[in-house]
C-alpha cells in the first residue's frame, strides 16, 4: 500500500506536465482533465487513510524511498516520503478542497481563454504541496516549499496584463524567498549539526545538541514560516495576493500554502520543544500577528483583502498554538483543517458574489444580495457562524482550544496570550459580522460598472457588461456545489474531530500531546469566548446594521486609515528597507566611483601619461633606437669595469 | 713597439664606425661603417691571436669575413628593393616603427 | 720558415714605422668614409682602410687573412657596394644635415663614451707579454689554419657555407620580380599608342638645337623653351639633366639670325 504514496504527488504533477505541455488542443478538455487529476490524488488518499485505520496507532508511518537523489559521500540525499497522522490530514485537507476548488474554477474561470494553463498551474501547485508535506526530509520539503512559492508566484499574477497582479506576484515572491533564505540556513545548520536533514535522525538527535544550536534553527525556521505563512514581520504579500483569481486564494492563500508555515513548526515539534527561546519567539510572532490581521481586516472594504486580513489573524491563532508545545501542537492543526473548510468556502462564496456582481469587491458597493444568492449566503454564512466560533460549528471547537491552551501556558504569559486570544476572537466576530452585513445585508448601494476602457477588466468577459449596473445572479452548479460541501465542513468538522476527542488521539503520536490546566475552568473559559463573540457582533451590528453605510468610505479614525494602509506595513518596509537599502547602495557606489575607481582609474592615468611621455621616444628612427643601443653597450662596458675594479 | 697599439687602433676604428652608423642616413654609407666596425674587430682578432700564440684568432676572422660577405649580400639587396619602392635610399624614410 | 717566426714574435723598429704611419692614414680613412658627402667618396676611403688592414693582418703573421682581405673584401665586397651605389645614383649627394633633434650630439657623446671605455679596458688589461706565432706556424702557416678549419671548427665552417647559400637565395628573391603578365608584343604597344593617341611618332630627339648632341640636354621647343618629352626618364629622376643655359639660346638666335641673314641675300641676289 505504501507504494502508492508517490502517485499521490505524481498523479498532479503528469497532470501538470500534460496541461502546460500538451498546447491548445488541449484547451477543451483541459480542465476536466486537471481536476480528473486532482480527483485522482484525493482518490489515492482516500484509500491510504482507509488502510492507515486499518492499522494500529503506533505503526500507522509508513515510508517510501523512490531513489538516492544526491548519493555523495557524507552527504546522502533521497527521495522518499513519510506518511504519517500528520501527512495524512495534510493530503486530505489539500486532495480534498483541492479537488473542490478546482471544480469551482470550472464555473469560475469559465470565460478566461487561459483557463487550460491556469488548471496546469493548480496541478502544479498540489504537486508540490503534497511533495512539502510527504517529504521525509527538510531538503525534499524545500523542494516542495520552493514549489509552493513558484506556483503561488505564477498564479497570483495569473492576469499578468494587470500591473497590479504582476506586481503582487513579484512582492510575494521576494517576500517568501527572504523566509526561504531562512530555511535553506536551517537545513544548512541541520547538516553540519547533525550531519543529515532526514526527519526521523534529525530529531533523535536533539537530545545531544546544544539548545544555541537548536535554537538558531528553530528561529530560521521560524523565519520560513514567517514568509510562507504570512506572519510579522513578512505578512506584508498576502494582502496584495489577492490579485489573484479568487480560487486561487480560497486554495492557496486560505486553505494550504499559506499554513505550510505551521506545518514546518508542528513537524520540527522535536526541535522547538527543546528551544524555549525561540518558541517563545513563535508565540510573539503569533500573537502579534493575530491582532495585526484581525485589525487590518476590519477597515478593508475589499471583501478579499478582509478576508486576508482574516486569514493572517487565523493563522495567527495556529502559530500561537504550535508555539505553546505539546500542549498546542494538535489543536493547531486542528484549527488548520477546520479553517481550512471554513475559509475557503468563505474565499468561495466572496468569489461567487464577485461572479455576480461584475467583478466588483468593494463591499461598500454590495448590500441586500441574500434574496439574489440564496446558495451563496447560506454556505457563506454558515463558514461565517464557523470563523467567529459560533457554538457547535467547527471553529468554535477549535479556537475554543487554542484559547484554553493559551492559558494553560501558566504565569503571566498564560494570562497575556489568552487575554489576546479573546480580544482576537472578539475582533474577528466583529469584522465578520460586518463583511457579512455589507455583503448581504442592507438595502442595494450597487453601482455601474466601470468603463472597460477606464479600467482594464480583470475578465474579457467584463467588458460588455460595462456601464450597466450589476444583475446579481445565482452562480453555476460547479460553483454551488464545492461550496455547500465545504459548508459541510465548516458545520460539522470542529464536532466530529472532538467526539470523544477523536482528533487528539488521532495525531497524539505524532506530535505528542499533553492535557492543559488553565487557571480557569475549561467552561468558565469557553463562555468568556461565547461572550466576547457576542460582543464582537454586537458592536457590528450597532456599526452597520443600525445605520445606513455610506457607499464612499468615511474617513474614520487614525487607527481605521492605518489598518486600511494594512497598519503601514508597506510605509515600514519602504522606509526602512527601500529607502535604507537605496541609502546604502548610493553610499557605496560613492565609494566605489570615488575610492575604488579612483584609484584604479587614477593608475591607468598616470600609466597613460607616462606611458604619453615615454612614446615620444618612440620617434620610428632606427639611429634613434641605435643610439639607445650603443648607449646601453657603453653602459655595460663601465659597469663590467666597475665590477672588476671593485 | 707594444703590439697592444694594434689594439687601441682597432677600438679607434670601431668607435668611428659606430659613430658613423650613428650619424649618417645613407643606408649605403651606413652599411659601410657596418663594415669599417667589422674589420676593426677582425684586426684586434688577428694582434690577439699574436699575443696568445694560436692560430684561433685568425680562424673566428676568417669566419667575421664569411658571415660579413653573407650580410653584404643581403644588406644590399635590402637597399637595392627598398631605394625601387621609395626611391631613396634614406633610412629616416623609413620612420613608420612608431605608433 | 725562421724569418716568419720572427716576424710574428717580435717586433721589428720597421713595424712600429710601418704601424705609426699606416694607422694613421687609416684613421684618416676611417674618418673620411664617416664624413664624405658622396657615398662613393665614402666608399674609395673605406676600400682604402681596409686595404691598410690588410697589411696589418700580414705584419701579425696572418698571411692568408692579408691576402683574403684584399681578395674578397677590397675586392668584391667593395666592388659590390661600389655598384650598388652606380645603381642607386652615384652624384647623389647624402645631406648631412642633422634631421633628428640631439641625434649628432647623443651619438658624440655615446662614441666618446664607448671609445674612451673600450681604451680603458684594453689600457687596464695585463697584456704585456705575447707569445709570438711561431710555435703554431711550426707545420706551416695555411696548413695550420687549415687544419684548425677542418677539425675544431669544421661545424662552424659547415654552416657559414649553408649561410653564404641561404644569403645568395635570398639576395636573389629580394631582388626579383616576378612578371605578373606576358610582356606585351611590338604589335601591342603600336595598338595601345594609336588607340590612347598621346604621342603617336617617337619622341623627339634631345640636343636638338642644342650647343652638342648629348642625351641630357633637353631639346628646344620652336619657342626656345626646353622639352620634357625629350630627355630620358632616369636622367631626369637623378636630375641629371643639364641645363640649356641662356647662353646656348643667345648662340642659336645668333645663328638663326646669321642663316636669316645669307637667306635674304641669297633671296635679294636673285
Amino acid at each position: 500500500m505504501e507504494n502508492l504514496i508517490a502517485l499521490l504527488v505524481a498523479a498532479p504533477l503528469l497532470g501538470a506536465a500534460v496541461l502546460l505541455c500538451g498546447g491548445r488542443r488541449l484547451d477543451k478538455a483541459g480542465h476536466w482533465l486537471g481536476t480528473l487529476f486532482a480527483a485522482a490524488s484525493f482518490g489515492i488518499g482516500v484509500a491510504l487513510f482507509a488502510d492507515m485505520l486499518g492499522r494500529g496507532a503506533d505503526d500507522r508511518t509508513v515510508h517510501q524511498r523512490l531513489f538516492s537523489w544526491i548519493p555523495v559521500e557524507g552527504f546522502q540525499a533521497d527521495v522518499a516520503f513519510q506518511l504519517d497522522q500528520l501527512s495524512m490530514t495534510f493530503v486530505l485537507l489539500i486532495t480534498g478542497v483541492g479537488t473542490l476548488i478546482h471544480i469551482y474554477s470550472i464555473g469560475y474561470m469559465e470565460h478566461d481563454e487561459r483557463r487550460r494553463r491556469f488548471f496546469g498551474y493548480l496541478n502544479l501547485f498540489l504537486a508540490a504541496m503534497l511533495l512539502l508535506v510527504l517529504a521525509d526530509n527538510y531538503l525534499l520539503l524545500y523542494v516542495g516549499w520552493e514549489g509552493v512559492g513558484l506556483a503561488s508566484y505564477l498564479l497570483i499574477g495569473f492576469w499578468q496584463h494587470k500591473p497590479s497582479a504582476a506586481t503582487a506576484a513579484k512582492k510575494a515572491f521576494l517576500v517568501n524567498r527572504v523566509g526561504d533564505m531562512g530555511l535553506s540556513i536551517a537545513i544548512m545548520i541541520m547538516f553540519t549539526t547533525f550531519g543529515t536533514f532526514a526527519f526521523g535522525p534529525v530529531f533523535g538527535a536533539v537530545d545531544g545538541t546544544s539548545e544555541g544550536t537548536l535554537t538558531a534553527i528553530a528561529l530560521m525556521l521560524l523565519l520560513a514560516a514567517c514568509g510562507k505563512s504570512a506572519q510579522v514581520p513578512l505578512q506584508s504579500w498576502l494582502g496584495d495576493a489577492m490579485e489573484g483569481p479568487t480560487p486561487v486564494s480560497a486554495l492557496i492563500h486560505a486553505a494550504t500554502m499559506v499554513t505550510a508555515g505551521v506545518y514546518l513548526i508542528t513537524r520540527s515539534g522535536a526541535v522547538f520543544d527543546a528551544a524555549p527561546d525561540a518558541q517563545t519567539a513563535v508565540v510573539v510572532v503569533g500573537a502579534v500577528t493575530l491582532l495585526f490581521g484581525a485589525i487590518v481586516g476590519c477597515a478593508k472594504d475589499d471583501i478579499k483583502k478582509a478576508l486576508a486580513g482574516s486569514t493572517m489573524s487565523q493563522i495567527g491563532y495556529m502559530i500561537l498554538a504550535a508555539g505553546l508545545g505539546p500542549i498546542g501542537y494538535v489543536f493547531a492543526i486542528m484549527h488548520l483543517v477546520t479553517h481550512g473548510f471554513f475559509k475557503a468556502g468563505l474565499f468561495l462564496g466572496a468569489g461567487s458574489v464577485m461572479h455576480g456582481m461584475n467583478d466588483e469587491v468593494d463591499m461598500r458597493k454590495y448590500g441586500g444580495l441574500r434574496k439574489y444568492m440564496p446558495i451563496t449566503f447560506v454556505t457563506f454564512g454558515l463558514g461565517y457562524l464557523a470563523i467567529i466560533g459560533f457554538p457547535g460549528l467547527s471553529g468554535f471547537w477549535s479556537k475554543d482550544k487554542i484559547i484554553e491552551a493559551a492559558f494553560a501556558k501558566g504565569g503571566t504569559e498564560g494570562w497575556i496570550l489568552g487575554g489576546v486570544a479573546l480580544l482576537g476572537a472578539a475582533i474577528t466576530a466583529f469584522y465578520m459580522t460586518r463583511v457579512m452585513l455589507l455583503t448581504f445585508f442592507g438595502e442595494k448601494r450597487w453601482q455601474p460598472a466601470p468603463d472597460a476602457d477606464a479600467v482594464p477588466s480583470a475578465e474579457p468577459a467584463a467588458e460588455h457588461r460595462a456601464g450597466q449596473l450589476p444583475h446579481p445572479h445565482e452562480s453555476p452548479k460547479t460553483m454551488t456545489l464545492p461550496m455547500i460541501v465545504l459548508a459541510f465542513g465548516s458545520v460539522f468538522a470542529g464536532g466530529l474531530f472532538s467526539i470523544n476527542e477523536a482528533f487528539v488521539k488521532w495525531l497524539e503520536p505524532v506530535t505528542s500531546f499533553e492535557h492543559g490546566n488553565p487557571p480557569l475552568g475549561a467552561g468558565a473559559i469557553t463562555a468568556s469566548t461565547v461572550v466576547v463573540l457576542l460582543i464582537g457582533v454586537g458592536l457590528a451590528y450597532v456599526q452597520y446594521g443600525r445605520k445606513p453605510v455610506p457607499v464612499v468610505a468615511p474617513r474614520g479614525s487614525w487607527l481605521t486609515r492605518a489598518a486600511r494602509r494594512d497598519l503601514l506595513q508597506d510605509d515600514f518596509n519602504h522606509v526602512v528597507l527601500v529607502r535604507g537599502g537605496e541609502h546604502l547602495t548610493r553610499s557605496l557606489v560613492y565609494v566605489d566611483h570615488s575610492l575604488v575607481d579612483g584609484v584604479v582609474n587614477g593608475t591607468a592615468a598616470s600609466v597613460g601619461g607616462l606611458s604619453g611621455r615615454l612614446r615620444k621616444l618612440q620617434n620610428g628612427y632606427a639611429r634613434s633606437y641605435a643610439v639607445s643601443m650603443f648607449g646601453g653597450t657603453a653602459i655595460l662596458i663601465a659597469a663590467t669595469l666597475l665590477m672588476r675594479a671593485v | 713597439m707594444n703590439p697592444v697599439n694594434y689594439l687601441y687602433l682597432a677600438a679607434l676604428l670601431f668607435t668611428i664606425g659606430a659613430a658613423g652608423v650613428l650619424i649618417r642616413k645613407n643606408a649605403i654609407v651606413l652599411f659601410m661603417c657596418v663594415e669599417l666596425m667589422l674589420n676593426a674587430c677582425n684586426l684586434a682578432f688577428v694582434a690577439f691571436s699574436r699575443m696568445h700564440g694560436n692560430l684561433d684568432g685568425q680562424i673566428i676572422a676568417f669566419f667575421t669575413m664569411v658571415v660579413a660577405a653573407a650580410e653584404v649580400v643581403v644588406g644590399l639587396a635590402i637597399i637595392v628593393s627598398l631605394f625601387r619602392t621609395r626611391h631613396s635610399a634614406s633610412v629616416d624614410d623609413a620612420s613608420l616603427m612608431k605608433l | 720558415m725562421s724569418a716568419l717566426a720572427a716576424a710574428a714574435s717580435t717586433t721589428s723598429t720597421g713595424e712600429a714605422v710601418q704601424f705609426w704611419v699606416l694607422g694613421t692614414v687609416a684613421v684618416i680613412g676611417a674618418l673620411c668614409t664617416i664624413l664624405m658627402k658622396k657615398a662613393v667618396h665614402s666608399a674609395l676611403c673605406l676600400a682604402g682602410t681596409m686595404i691598410i688592414l690588410a697589411v696589418f693582418y700580414l705584419a701579425n703573421g696572418a698571411y692568408f687573412l692579408g691576402v683574403v682581405q684584399v681578395v674578397v673584401y677590397t675586392g668584391a665586397i667593395m666592388m659590390l657596394f661600389l655598384f650598388v651605389v652606380m645603381l642607386v645614383g652615384v652624384t647623389a649627394a647624402d645631406s648631412l644635415t642633422e634631421t633628428i633633434k640631439g641625434q649628432r650630439w647623443l651619438a658624440a657623446l655615446c662614441g666618446l663614451g664607448f671609445g674612451i671605455l673600450l681604451i680603458a679596458g684594453i689600457a687596464n688589461a695585463k697584456l704585456t707579454h705575447f707569445n709570438g706565432l711561431g710555435r703554431v706556424n711550426s707545420a706551416g702557416h695555411v696548413e695550420g689554419l687549415a687544419e684548425l678549419i677542418f677539425t675544431r671548427y669544421i661545424f662552424a665552417f659547415e654552416i657559414t657555407g649553408a649561410l653564404l647559400i641561404t644569403a645568395a637565395v635570398g639576395a636573389m628573391v629580394l631582388t626579383h620580380r616576378e612578371r605578373t603578365e606576358r610582356a606585351a608584343t611590338q604589335r601591342e604597344l603600336a595598338e595601345r599608342r594609336v588607340r590612347e593617341g598621346v604621342q603617336l611618332p617617337p619622341l623627339p630627339a634631345p640636343g636638338v638645337y642644342a650647343r652638342h648632341n648629348a642625351v641630357d640636354i633637353a631639346g628646344l621647343l620652336p619657342d626656345g623653351t626646353p622639352s620634357e618629352l625629350t630627355v630620358n626618364k632616369t636622367l631626369r629622376a637623378r636630375g641629371q639633366i643639364r641645363d640649356v643655359s641662356s647662353e646656348a639660346l643667345e648662340d642659336l638666335k645668333a645663328l638663326e639670325q646669321k642663316s636669316a641673314e645669307r637667306l635674304g641675300r641669297e633671296e635679294a641676289s636673285k
